[in-house]
C-alpha cells in the first residue's frame, strides 16, 4: 500500500465525516433506538474506517459501510452490557433479527432519518433551550463549546442541557418519527422556531459587545435549506427566504466600529445582490402556495425593501397591505408596531405616532426598547423634542446590546441631550421576540 | 408503555359551571373512557374528590404527621386521573388532548416505570435506564 493511497484515504475520510456523520448518525439512532450508543457507535465506525480503509481501500458505499459497521459496534456494546443483563439479549436478538443491507437503501430511506432526527430534536416535550442546544448539536455537529460561545453560556450548561433532554426522550420514550400529515403544522412551528431563534442568536446577539455572530446564523441557513428539501412546505422556505434576504444585509447593518445602521441609512450597494435573488425566488415559490404562513409574509416584506434601490423609493404601500395580512396569520404587539412604523412611512408620522401610542397604552410593548426608540423617532421627525428625548430614554433603559445603546445614545447626543455613561447596563430585561426589521 | 395523566385544573372554575355545562363534562368523560376502551388505552380512570377532602400524611423519623389539604397549596389542582396504555409519548399526547376537562386547565403526562420484585437488587438509575431500553420498540 502507498503513502500516498493512505493520506488519499484520509483527506476522503475527512470529506466523508464532515458530510455524512450526521446522516450516519441520524440513522444510526433509528437501528439502536438510543442517541447515545448511537454517538458511541458512530465514533467507533470511525475509528474503524480510518484502520481499514487506508489497507483495503475505500468501501464503494462509503455511507453503508460505516451505517453498517456502526450498527454491529452498537451490537458489540449492548451485548457486553447484557453479559451482567439478561433483558438485554431481547434487544442483540431483535437487532440482529432485522433483515439489514444498507447498500440496498435508496436516499429517500436515509433522508427519512434526517428529518425524524430533526423533529425528535425539536420535538415540543422537550424545553425549547434544549431543542436549540440539541439540533445543533446532534443535526450540525457542533460541539457544545462551539454551542456555549453562541449562546454566550457555559460548556457544562449546554452539556447538561442535552444530558436532560436525551434523558426525557429516552424515559418518556419520545419517539423517532415524522408526525403524522394532520399534526405537521403544529410540530413544523415547533422545528422552525427553533432555526430562526438560532438564526436571530447569531443576526442579533442577545447581548454583548458584538452584534453580529455570522457562524451561527450560517448554521441555521444550513439548516433552513436542509429542513426546506426534506420537507418543502410553503412556511419552510418562507422561512429559508426570510434568513437569506435578512443575512443579505449584513455587511451594511454595522459600521466598521460596529454601531448599528438602521435600515434607511444602510449603504444598500453592500447588500449581497446573489443572497437577495435566492431570498426573492423563495418569496415567489412561498407566496405561490395556497396557505400564505408568518414566515413567507415576513420574507415578503423583507423583499420590497430589498427592491428598493433607495429607502425613499421603498413601496411603503405594499409594504402596509403586507402587515395588514401578517397581523391577520399572527397578530402579535410587536408585528402590530412594525405595522404602525409602515404606516408612518405612509400617511406621515402623526398617523404613525397614535397608532405606537395606542400599542404603548395597551401596556403589551411597555418592556420592549425598540417600542420606545420607535416612538421618539416619529416624536423626533414631528418636532416634539423634549417627548422624543424622554421615549430614548425609556429605550435606553431597556435596551441590553452595547451596540443598541450606542445608538440611542447618539440619538441623545443629536438631540442636546447629554449621555451619561452610568446609564450602562441597568436593565436585564430581555424582549420575548426577535427584534422587528 | 403506560402512562399516568394527572388532570390539573382550578376547582373554583370548575365549580363555576352550570349544572348543565357539569353534567355535559361528566358524560363526555364517560364517552372518553369509552373510545381509550375501544381503543386499547383504558387501564384506569377516576375524578377525585375536590382538595377540601384532601389530606396529606407524612413520615418523618417514624412519627407521622397529618394535615389538612392537598401536598402542595396552588390555585390549580389535580382533579382526576387516567392511566392509560400508548405506544410512546406522541400518542399519550394525542389521547391527553382528547380528556375533556383539559379545557379547564391541563394533563401532565408521566411514563410509568415498570418494576417488579425481581429488579429489586439493582440500582434505581441503572434499572431505569434498562426499563427504558427493554420497551423501546426497536425499528
Amino acid at each position: 500500500m502507498s503513502a500516498d493511497f493512505s493520506d488519499q484515504a484520509r483527506d476522503t475520510l475527512g470529506a466523508i465525516y464532515r458530510n455524512e456523520s450526521r446522516r450516519v448518525l441520524a440513522t444510526l439512532i433509528r437501528l439502536v433506538g438510543d442517541f447515545d450508543l448511537a454517538e458511541e457507535a458512530l465514533h467507533e465506525a470511525m475509528l474503524a474506517a480510518m484502520e481499514h480503509w487506508p489497507r483495503e481501500g475505500i468501501p464503494s458505499n462509503p455511507r453503508a459501510w460505516l451505517i453498517s459497521t456502526g450498527r454491529f459496534k452498537a451490537i458489540d456494546r449492548i451485548r457486553r452490557r447484557a453479559r451482567f443483563d439478561t433483558a438485554l439479549d431481547d434487544v442483540v436478538e431483535k437487532l440482529q433479527g432485522e433483515a439489514f443491507d444498507p447498500t440496498q437503501w435508496d436516499d429517500e430511506h436515509l433522508e427519512d432519518d434526517r428529518l425524524r432526527l430533526i423533529f425528535t430534536c425539536c420535538h415540543p416535550a422537550l424545553p425549547r433551550d434544549a431543542q436549540v442546544a440539541l439540533t445543533l448539536r446532534e443535526i450540525c455537529g457542533l460541539t457544545t463549546e462551539e454551542i456555549a460561545r453562541a449562546f454566550l453560556t457555559s460548556a457544562p450548561t449546554i452539556a447538561k442541557r442535552i444530558v436532560r433532554a436525551k434523558a426525557k426522550i429516552r424515559d418518556a420514550r419520545i419517539p423517532y418519527e415524522v408526525p403524522p400529515r394532520k399534526e405537521l403544522p403544529d410540530r413544523l412551528d415547533s422545528v422552525l422556531q427553533v432555526i430562526y431563534l438560532i438564526f436571530t442568536e447569531g443576526y442579533s446577539a442577545s447581548s454583548g459587545a458584538t452584534l453580529t455572530r455570522a457562524d451561527i446564523s450560517a448554521e441555521a441557513i444550513r439548516l433552513g435549506r436542509l429542513t426546506a428539501n426534506l420537507l418543502p412546505e410553503p412556511e419552510v422556505i418562507g422561512l429559508l427566504a426570510l434568513m437569506l434576504l435578512q443575512e443579505s444585509r449584513r455587511a451594511a447593518r454595522t459600521s466598521n466600529d460596529g454601531e448599528v445602521i438602521l435600515l434607511e441609512e444602510q449603504d444598500r450597494s453592500l447588500w449581497d445582490r446573489a443572497v437577495i435573488e435566492e431570498g426573492r425566488v423563495l418569496v415567489e415559490r412561498a407566496l405561490a402556495s395556497r396557505e400564505v404562513g408568518p414566515y413567507a409574509l415576513q420574507a415578503a416584506i423583507a423583499a420590497v425593501h430589498s427592491e428598493a434601490r433607495a429607502a425613499a423609493e421603498t413601496d411603503w404601500a405594499q409594504i402596509v397591505g403586507l402587515y395588514d395580512v401578517l397581523l391577520q396569520a399572527n397578530p402579535t404587539p410587536v408585528i402590530e408596531l412594525n405595522r404602525a412604523v409602515a404606516v408612518a412611512m405612509r400617511d406621515g408620522a402623526e398617523r404613525g405616532l397614535a397608532l405606537i401610542g395606542e400599542i404603548l397604552k395597551r401596556g403589551d410593548l411597555q418592556d420592549y426598547y425598540l417600542a420606545h426608540s420607535a416612538r421618539a423617532d416619529l416624536c423626533k421627525r414631528l418636532g416634539r423634542t423634549s417627548e422624543a428625548v424622554s421615549s430614548y430614554q425609556r429605550a435606553l433603559s431597556l435596551a441590553r446590546q452595547d451596540p443598541a445603546r450606542r445608538f440611542l445614545e447618539r440619538r441623545l447626543r443629536e438631540l442636546g441631550v447629554a449621555v451619561d455613561a452610568a446609564t450602562h447596563g441597568s436593565s436585564p430585561v430581555r424582549p420575548q421576540e426577535p427584534p422587528p426589521r | 408503555m403506560k402512562y399516568l395523566c394527572m388532570v390539573f385544573f382550578d376547582e373554583k372554575q370548575r365549580n363555576a359551571l352550570s349544572e348543565q355545562d357539569s353534567q355535559k363534562l361528566i358524560e363526555e368523560a364517560f364517552d372518553f373512557d369509552d373510545t381509550l376502551r375501544k381503543g386499547g388505552h383504558f387501564i384506569a380512570a377516576h375524578p377525585l374528590e375536590s382538595v377540601h377532602a384532601a389530606t396529606t400524611v407524612r413520615v418523618r423519623n417514624g412519627k407521622v404527621t397529618v394535615t389538612d389539604g392537598p401536598f402542595a397549596e396552588t390555585n390549580e389542582q389535580i382533579g382526576g386521573f387516567l392511566l392509560i396504555e400508548a405506544k410512546d409519548l406522541n400518542e399519550a399526547i394525542h389521547l391527553a388532548a382528547q380528556v375533556p376537562p383539559a379545557r379547564l386547565g391541563g394533563v401532565e403526562v408521566r411514563p410509568i416505570v415498570e418494576i417488579s420484585r425481581s429488579d429489586l437488587q439493582r440500582p434505581w438509575s441503572e434499572f431505569v435506564m434498562r426499563s427504558a431500553s427493554k420497551s423501546r420498540d426497536r425499528g
